[in-house]
């Protein structure tokens, strides 16, 4: 369908424009699918079902209208699709299950029983979105419209109450009014810190100057993060609406949207809306004919972790090196921010939960979530859980709650929970003992982890924490941008210690080594990348110390995760005597007796070439490796 | 040396971010995009069109990790090395592409077909371990043993597998 747009010239306009979209809805007898076409669903294939659906809609000649969403949030089950009227939630759908829905399901309204949702083989099928546990515990304010409008089609956001925070704003509040709303409802900056984002609007709005500016930042580089990514793709219109309301409330006239290069849908997704809204005369000058002048441009990173950094992404949106500076001056200063304009910066998600506070008002905000931390959280769920996806909570629900019920248990239900990882690179892991415990940002940090930006990696036995702590060092050394020596230097310290404890070649005093240097690099760098660093390292120690003990003393990896650790033993118990571990061993470590084979432990490198050979798993890794180390 | 077309592409880009403030970081996008990577002879041109001096231009370009100096495969796979690619085994899917393709991470094979490249994350952490080609397909929930196979998808695009 093509789309045609006349300006709206006021916010008549825009209601009148709602009823009509809602009453041609409600007059329409076209059957209706909504196909999450969000990066995970569209790597296993869902373009290919929305094909096959238009081709079967046309080979049937019924009216079907494809709605291509954005991310629905259960990706590990993709590609999912709702068929409605009925609500019939419909997961791993292949082109070829197409025409069976379509014919039970699309034409006479029965479930498709093959596609639905079941917790296990032989349970029984759940056939709405809501009765799935995945489901159940969500509470969706800033994905209001994510997973069901389509973004490409402005039409379809306004309809479902896009765009009515604005109205709202633009006809009954003055901007100190939106101001204080924000203020009260406690929104707390999405982005990590949780810095009160009616605070900032406050303070960028008191700089004095006439000409400012308001950037979104969606420069998400954490490891193991999506929802920043999510919102953009699935529902832009939210982020835009959140950003106007913020201009009109500070009085801004430029808006920015900084987004990481390595999200190309979220680029082209972003620009459609923009370039609707614009023709609309939702964005551009008198928007709505209230007076209101404002514009958002896209600006692509260039693949900097420390562009999230506030400063640094201004820099970087200037055209210079992404370096941080140092405040004050505050962005929201005069002469602080985007070429010297005072700047509001908020996080994507931070903008996407404003027109739900303007639409839903104080009341209903402020009962969600804990006493500090109000309203609801986005988190990606990821790592060795059974279903990873994006969810959206209210604030001060418990871990367990997050990894048991929404997440679904272990991915292996034979492996023990070992901890979570939350808030990427800056924070930290929370080890079983906290479960229980609410997820606020308050909570969070007091177990030595940050709410971050969202981001939640369950671990299991398998993996090692040392190991662990390692991966988030390398990241944050080679991301550092080498400004303060304290970041730069320190982390790649820690790092090189790191290495050699899990090489095996730790030695007593490390671990303290270790903790000092963390408290160095916390206490002496400049931004909030070096602030929080050592963070993966210095909660690992501090909860898993005795697995870093075993690495240095015993030279054991119980995860047996770390090459170079243990001692590798062959069960003649359990060895068919195939030889592939003599094959694979590069060494000639592995000697062969007439009844049996053996590791020589004086040529062993640990390399576990023979270990991930064996077909049996007739090697084991056992402790004892220090001796030998000793012996060398 | 810079072709003539590749000259006057990157003539037009730079006409159009004439008179604008803060385009360095676009422009070399732009030129990347044409050109592949930024050759000398491009950052010479860039420098020398915005005002800014040659070490600057470099400064810049050298800081993200997006820009090249190098020429580059036409296929650049980027396996991710996020916490959920981590955990879920990233890095033996990594090991194991540098095996077979027979270069490190960093590196273009020498028929330039194919260049093997890291990222942090690509954001779709439901299907770890994953890997993207050219930033549009992606391939999830990988195995060592599916590297072959996408291999020869990768360098059939391209027409030179055997």
């Amino acid at each position: 369908m093509e789309l045609t747009f006349k300006r709206l010239e006021n916010v008549q306009d825009l209601a009148g424009l709602r009823a009509r979209l809602l009453k041609e809805r409600g007059e329409s007898d076209a059957h209706r699918v909504r196909v999450c076409c969000g990066t995970a669903c569209q790597a296993t294939g869902s373009n290919k079902v929305v094909k096959k659906f238009e081709e079967e809609a046309a080979a049937k000649q019924v009216k079907l209208e494809i709605v291509k969403t954005g991310c629905q949030g259960f990706c590990q089950r993709g590609p999912v699709l709702i068929q409605e009227p009925q609500q019939i939630f419909y997961q791993k759908v292949k082109a070829e299950d197409v025409p069976g829905i379509f014919s039970t399901s699309v034409l006479y309204g029965m479930p498709y029983r093959k596609q639905l949702y079941r917790e296990t083989p032989m349970a029984e099928p759940n056939e709405e979105m809501q009765d799935i546990p995945f489901y159940k515990k969500q509470k969706r304010l800033a994905l209001l419209r994510n997973g069901f409008v389509d973004p490409c089609n402005i039409y379809d956001s306004i309809r479902e109450e896009g765009y009515a925070g604005l109205a709202k704003v633009l006809t009954e509040m003055k901007p100190d009014e939106v101001i204080d709303i924000v203020k009260k409802s406690g929104l707390r900056g999405r982005g990590g810190a949780g810095f009160p984002a009616g605070l900032k609007w406050e303070h960028t709005k008191k700089s004095g100057a006439k000409v400012k500016a308001v950037v979104c930042n969606g420069d998400e580089g954490d490891p193991g993060a999506f929802m920043d990514r999510a919102v953009m793709e699935g529902d832009p219109h939210s982020v835009l609406e959140g950003m106007i309301i913020n201009a009109y409330a500070i009085g801004a006239q430029y808006g920015y949207i900084y987004v990481r290069h390595e999200y190309p849908l979220a680029v082209k997704n972003l620009g459609i809306a923009i370039d609707q809204a614009r023709a609309l005369g939702l964005l551009g000058r008198n928007i709505l004919g209230s007076g209101l002048d404002f514009d958002i441009e896209i600006k692509e990173g260039a693949g900097a972790f420390v562009c999230g950094e506030s400063t640094a992404l201004v820099a970087s949106l200037e055209g210079e090196r992404g370096m941080p500076r140092p405040r004050p001056p505050r962005l929201s200063e005069a002469a602080g921010g985007l070429w010297n304009m005072p700047t509001n910066l908020n996080n994507v998600e931070t903008f996407a939960n404003v027109p739900t506070i303007i639409v839903k008002g104080l009341d209903f905000y402020t009962k969600i979530g804990t006493e500090k931390s109000k309203g609801t959280k986005v988190f990606a769920l990821t790592g060795k859980i059974k279903n990873t996806g994006l969810i959206e909570v209210p604030m001060g629900i418990t871990l367990r709650e997050i990894i048991f019920d929404i997440g679904g248990g272990m991915l292996n239900p034979e492996k023990q929970f070992k901890a979570v990882q939350t808030g990427g690179p800056s924070g930290g892991c929370i080890p079983a003992q906290f479960l229980d415990m609410p997820a606020d940002f308050d909570t969070l940090a007091s177990v030595g982890s940050i709410m971050g930006s969202g981001g939640m990696v369950v671990l299991d036995e398998d993996d090692c924490m040392v190991d662990v702590a390692k991966f988030f060092l390398s990241f944050t050394k080679s991301e550092s941008c080498g400004k303060c020596p304290p970041c730069r230097i320190g982390t790649w310290q820690m790092y090189e210690l790191l290495e050699k404890i899990t090489s095996g070649r730790g030695e007593q005093g490390d671990i303290e080594r270790l903790e000092k240097m963390g408290q160095m690099v916390v206490a002496g760098s400049l931004c909030g990348l070096g602030n929080s660093a050592p963070n993966p390292v210095l909660s690992t120690i501090k909860y898993f110390r005795e697995e870093y003990e075993e690495h240095v003393r015993e030279k054991f990896c119980r995860a047996q995760r770390c090459q170079g650790l243990g001692m590798f033993r062959i069960r003649p118990e359990h060895c068919i005597l195939c030889g592939l571990c003599k094959q694979a061993c590069a060494f000639d470590a592995v000697t062969e007796l007439r009844d049996r084979f053996y590791i020589d432990q004086d040529y062993c490198t640990k390399c576990k070439a023979c270990y991930s050979v064996c077909p049996t798993e007739a090697i084991v890794i056992e402790k004892g490796g220090a001796h030998v180390a000793a012996r060398k | 040396m810079l072709e003539q077309t590749e000259v006057k592409a990157i003539d037009a880009i730079l006409n159009d971010a004439a008179g604008q403030r803060g385009v360095l970081i676009a422009v070399l996008q732009r030129v990347q995009e044409k050109v592949g990577y930024l050759p000398d002879d491009a950052m010479q041109m860039i420098a020398g069109r915005l005002g800014l001096s040659l070490s600057q231009a470099y400064g810049v370009a050298s800081f993200y990790k997006h820009f090249h100096f190098k020429p580059r495969g036409k296929k650049i796979v980027k396996v991710c090395m996020g916490t959920a690619c981590h955990v879920r085994g990233g890095k033996a899917v990594l090991n194991e592409m540098e095996h077979k393709l027979g270069i490190k991470e960093g590196e273009t094979t020498e028929d330039r077909a194919v260049t093997l490249e890291t990222v942090g994350c690509v954001g779709c952490c439901a299907l770890a371990p994953v890997l993207t080609v050219n930033d549009q397909d992606l391939y999830g929930e990988l195995t060592p043993k599916m590297v072959d196979d996408i291999i020869l998808t990768v360098r059939s695009e391209h027409g030179t597998h055997v």
